[in-house]
């Protein structure tokens, strides 16, 4: 029986972790996201499911040590916030490079640097276009709720298992901070199959490698491909989005997480005054939804990409639209921890498009 | 004794252990990592666990440790072999986990994660290789680099002014009480080798009986970054290292060795 609860972002996918199977979390302490790891120690789930919970020493320790559990065939995870994303994105690279399984939480907040502890969307491209070094990704999911912050951890798990990749939750401080009702999901078991490919000693078969490494340029490149060509079938297989009043509508916002709460709000707005806008919610940042936008831009007069940046990922907004260049496309953002007011959308969309 | 009789079956008094395969070592004739390495497969093999085993390798000389064994194997970031090893520990606690890493990887990017594993008393034998200078890259000065040694980031010797001196991150990692054996050997004659290789078992067996932390050290050649004959640099470490870095257990049995 499902239960509903009043909960905030970072306390859902903490109580999601435990009834999706996960088998350990690492993670080290930062805000906005530290009752990530509060819940879980308050809740023992080594008690409840068997699962462990470890702080390390530090965001670098912590993702290192999600590697070796994953690399185990564990369901595994970590949480942190951008200075620590920024730390762990060396062992991130790393995982990708092994084809190994994995969830990593960011609960994105204001930089650059220390930053501030208000939240943003500013880790984007960091998220998206690889961060650490090597041609990688991660597929990354952006919940816009509580209640996605807790449906998207089973999401995440599977599909980090079903692609052997990490997969990223794209939170950010407003989500993670908001209190919420939630419908919770049933506790799952926890899994007992070892994957083939897991390290866990060699009785009974012969011995397996867990590397990113490779002196040979020639397999080091066919490896390079064969992780391109499963980006692509997540490009084919894996786009999420929601659509918001789209059907008839002559301009379009595009906004994730956060921003597309709010932006829903300023479109009610323009709905009001007879403009009729709708929103297009990304909720894979990758793969991104291009081909949908690239759809939809066709017949709009306008698109608006609104996001807590300077603007990012208006270039995948950009890119996707580059078969309409009569279309004009912008970006609106408040950033470096302030979240934009549903009127101020609103101002920047009527003023973008010389509406006001 | 001809031929034939030599090689029978029972009078074989030595042979290479099955955990390693036929692959050529990667490492330099004469260089310490090829004993040890084959130490640690020995042991391994003759206590019965190579099914139950996981090595870590770090970066360094030993990066390509996993191409000459036939155990399964993480290839981690350099330094953070340790956190690996807890990884898979913490998920495995039952399984043997080691960690093989040289002493850039463990003394200088990776002291966070090696203090923390050992201070956390992680069920795991840490195995420590110290030439006193970076191999892979060709010959830097490492943490453990002695006063005075020159390297090609220390052309002029290693002054202590202003770069620091020789860390003893054995003796460091013996006063956490996480550690439960810890131990400095050699592998550069063969009394030193059997000696350790009695000790790489002993931490083995430690981390059998779910003891703590086991930590061995091997003081070892880097002939080529020290630019020596194999003969000449044993003699060297000898003469340089031995005495900075002195050989004996540091703690047994989770207490401190005093002399
Ligand atoms: C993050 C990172 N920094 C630097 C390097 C380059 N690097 C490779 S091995 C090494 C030093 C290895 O020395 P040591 O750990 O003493 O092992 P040895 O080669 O002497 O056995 C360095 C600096 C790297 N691979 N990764
Ligand atoms: S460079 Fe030094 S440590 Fe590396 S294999 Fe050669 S002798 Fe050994």
């Amino acid at each position: 029986m499902s239960e509903i609860r009043l909960m905030k972002g970072n306390e859902a996918i903490a109580e999601a972790a435990i009834r999706a199977g996960c088998d350990a979390y690492f993670g080290y302490p930062i805000t906005p996201q530290s009752e990530v790891m509060e819940y879980l120690m308050a809740e023992r789930p080594e008690k409840r499911t068997g699962m462990i919970v470890l702080q390390a020493e530090s965001e670098v320790a912590a993702i290192n040590m999600v590697f070796g559990a994953a690399a185990a065939g564990k369901r595994v995870m970590t949480s942190s916030s951008s200075p620590g994303i920024s730390l762990k994105l060396e062992g991130i690279s790393y995982i990708a490079g092994a084809d190994l399984p994995c969830v990593i939480l960011n609960v994105a907040r204001g930089g650059p640097g220390l930053g501030t502890i208000q939240p943003a969307q500013s880790d984007y491209f960091q998220a998206v276009k690889g961060g650490g070094h090597g041609d990688y990704h991660m597929l990354v999911l952006a919940p816009a709720s509580v209640q996605e912050m807790a449906d998207h951890m089973p999401l995440a798990f599977d599909l980090a298992f079903k692609y052997r990749t990490p997969v990223m939750i794209l939170s950010d401080g407003v989500i993670g901070q908001t209190m919420e009702k939630v419908k919770l999901f049933d506790q799952m078991p926890r899994s007992t199959e070892v994957p083939q490919w897991a390290v866990c000693g060699n009785a009974g078969r012969k011995n397996r490698i867990i590397t990113s490494l490779d002196l040979d340029p020639v397999k080091k490149e066919q490896q390079n491909l064969a992780l391109q060509a499963k980006y692509q079938q997540m490009r084919e297989n894996e786009v999420r989005y929601e659509k918001y009043l789209c059907d008839d509508a002559d301009y379009l916002m595009v906004a994730y997480g956060a921003s597309a709460r709010i932006a829903k709000k300023s479109i009610e707005y323009a709905r009001e005054k007879g403009i009729k806008v709708g929103l297009l919610r990304p909720i894979t940042l990758f793969p991104f939804p291009s081909a949908v936008i690239a759809e939809l831009a066709k017949k709009m007069k306008g698109i608006l990409s609104v996001e807590m940046s300077a603007g990012q990922m208006v270039e995948d907004v950009l890119l996707a639209t580059r078969q309409t260049p009569q279309v004009p496309v912008k970006h609106f953002g408040r950033y470096g921890g302030v979240v934009h007011s549903p009127e101020e959308i609103f101002e920047a969309f009527l003023k973008h498009f010389n509406l006001g | 004794m001809n031929v034939n009789d030599i090689i029978k079956p029972e009078n074989l008094v030595y042979s290479k252990t099955s955990l390693m395969n036929d692959r050529e070592l990667s490492y330099c004739p004469g260089c310490g990592h090829g004993t040890a390495n084959r130490l640690v497969h020995e042991v391994i093999e003759e206590m019965g666990i190579g099914g139950e085993t996981i090595g870590v390798a770090p970066v360094g000389c030993a990066v390509m440790l996993y191409e000459f064994s036939n155990l399964d194997f993480v290839q981690a970031a350099h330094g953070r072999a340790t956190a690996v090893a807890t990884g898979l520990k913490r998920v495995m606690p039952d399984k043997f986990v080691f960690s093989y890493q040289g002493d850039g990887d463990l003394a200088a990017i990776g002291t966070g994660e090696t203090l923390h594993t050992c201070n956390r008393g992680e069920n795991i034998t840490i195995i420590f290789i110290n030439n006193g200078i970076y191999g892979m890259t060709g010959g830097q000065m490492a943490p453990t680099t002695l006063v005075g040694m020159k390297t090609s980031t220390s052309p002029y010797g290693r002054d202590e002014k202003w770069m620091g001196s020789p860390i003893d991150m054995t003796k460091l990692v013996s006063m956490l009480p996480g550690t439960y054996y810890v131990t400095r050997q050699a592998v550069h004659t063969p009394s030193a080798v059997r000696k350790a290789k009695k000790a790489i078992q002993k931490a083995f067996e430690v981390q059998k009986n779910k003891l703590g932390l086991s930590f061995v050290e091997i003081v070892s050649n880097c002939n080529s970054g020290w630019k020596m004959s194999p003969v000449k640099a044993n003699q060297w470490m000898e003469e340089n290292m031995l005495p900075y870095y002195p050989l004996g257990d540091l703690k047994v049995d989770g207490k401190l060795i005093t002399k």
